[in-house]
């Protein structure tokens, strides 16, 4: 066993765990945050996409203990009490989702391109940079919508987008 | 995953310190291939040395006529570096489509070159462009380094530091990606430096990335698309599989190196 010590979500965090702890697993098994899925497990899928240091990462192909120090932003780190952060609202609004499961990760990838790339996206880009990331129901239509309103609607929220 | 023993060295040199003192002991760099083959179980270190620490192999800058890459600086940054979009603009386009965004967060220069995978992008413009890989212990042309299918000329011991990229006159990368795994089925680099043009094919080859010598001379003639026209690789020493079979692959490599040279010439 050996210790790490990061922020998650704004929260200092210390955790005791076996050296081959996946930062998913430190999320979900020991932080009970939930909202970070596993999907393929090999680096794929994007389901277990979170923010370390402000960047998109595989949650499933990063060792905890490589987070020492890091300060990580998972989906339950977005909404700000029970408003819902501006991508996560055009994805709702967008129906930008059939059964959910890959939502979460489509959401902080969203978010990350946002960061990357600014507010105005073209629809070329955001499926060009939605690349690490499968939706295996409904296919993309509504997510590319949703990720293009969310990022104009990010723009017009300066506040909020400071914060995250 | 089989246990291991981590360890979070804060330089190169303590990592080198670490990795001769520990028995059965593996550098992690990105982690973008190590890990997943560790959770499959073809792979079980008895003590990770984590490189992710060492400030000191991390960063881009020009040094005269090169441009030096720290061996931990991630795909992003080198495709969103200034100095690499200016000088070496074909080596940023091929840091910008490895993988997906988020696998270019983790992944390595250094680890990539380190696990010479046969369809990795980055062997291809390391070879075409005559780079220097350094090494805590020597400097290694591309042409020493990398030497058959996963193998390098890297002894046991030995950290990759950086890699110096000359600037060249003309440059151009092309790939036929595998649309599920983004690797590359064929992808060809193209260099021209003075009266010198280097092509390197990764993707293909059934021993690695290798240099394809009829194209370099056509294209030492006049560096142009036309001067490919009719040039064909063989198919012998090919890889074929399930995604591509030899003679498509072979076929691929002349189309990639057309594309790669209209790149590069902006044509």
């Amino acid at each position: 066993m050996a210790t790490v010590s990061l922020t998650v979500n704004g929260k200092a965090v210390t955790a005791n765990v076996d050296p081959r702890t996946l930062l998913v697993q430190l999320l979900r098994e020991n932080l009970r945050l939930t909202g970070t899925h596993v999907g393929c497990d090999t680096s794929q899928c994007g389901a277990c996409v979170v923010h370390v240091d402000g960047k998109a990462v595989k949650s499933c192909t990063t060792l905890a203990l490589s987070l020492e120090g890091a300060s990580v932003t998972t989906i339950e780190g977005l909404a700000n009490g029970s408003a819902l952060h501006p991508m996560q609202e055009a994805f709702r609004e967008h129906h930008g989702l059939q059964c959910g499961y890959c939502t979460p990760g489509m959401i902080m990838a969203a978010v990350d391109i946002v960061n990357r790339r600014g507010n105005d996206l073209d629809e070329a880009t955001i499926r060009e940079d939605l690349d690490g990331n499968i939706c295996r129901c409904t296919g993309y239509h509504n997510i590319v919508k949703a990720v293009a309103a969310g990022a104009e609607a990010m723009g017009k929220a300066p506040m909020r987008q400071a914060a995250e | 995953m089989y246990a291991f023993t981590y360890h979070r060295p804060a330089t190169a040199r303590q990592a080198a310190g670490l990795l001769a003192k520990k028995e059965d002991a593996k550098l992690l760099a990105g982690g973008h291939t190590l890990l997943p083959t560790m959770k499959q179980r073809l792979a079980s270190p008895a003590h990770l040395v984590d490189l992710g620490a060492c400030a000191d192999l991390r960063g881009i800058e020009r040094k005269g006529r090169n441009v030096v890459i720290g061996a931990m600086t991630t795909h992003a940054e080198v495709a969103d570096s200034a100095i690499v979009k200016e000088a070496i603009p074909a080596l940023a386009f091929l840091a910008g489509h490895i993988g997906d965004p988020h696998v270019r967060h983790r992944g390595t220069i250094g680890g990539s070159v380190a696990n010479n995978d046969p369809a990795a992008d980055y062997p291809s413009a390391l070879l075409a462009l005559g780079a220097t890989v350094t090494t805590n212990k020597r400097k290694l042309t591309a042409d020493e380094f990398f030497t058959g299918l996963y193998e390098t000329a890297l002894e046991e011991g030995e950290i990759i530091t950086k890699v110096s990229f000359p600037v060249v006159s003309k440059a151009g990368y092309a790939k036929f990606r595998n649309p599920a795994s983004r690797y590359a089925l064929v992808g060809v680099f193209v260099a021209k430096r003075g009266s010198d043009v280097r092509v390197a094919v990764t993707g293909a080859g059934e021993g690695g990335v290798f240099r394809w010598p009829e194209a370099e001379t056509a294209l030492a003639g006049r560096f142009a698309t036309k001067s490919l026209d009719g040039l064909k690789h063989k198919a012998d020493g090919i890889n074929g599989d399930i995604h591509a079979d030899a003679e498509y692959r072979a076929h691929l490599i002349g189309v990639m190196a057309k594309q790669a040279v209209a790149q590069a010439t902006g044509k």
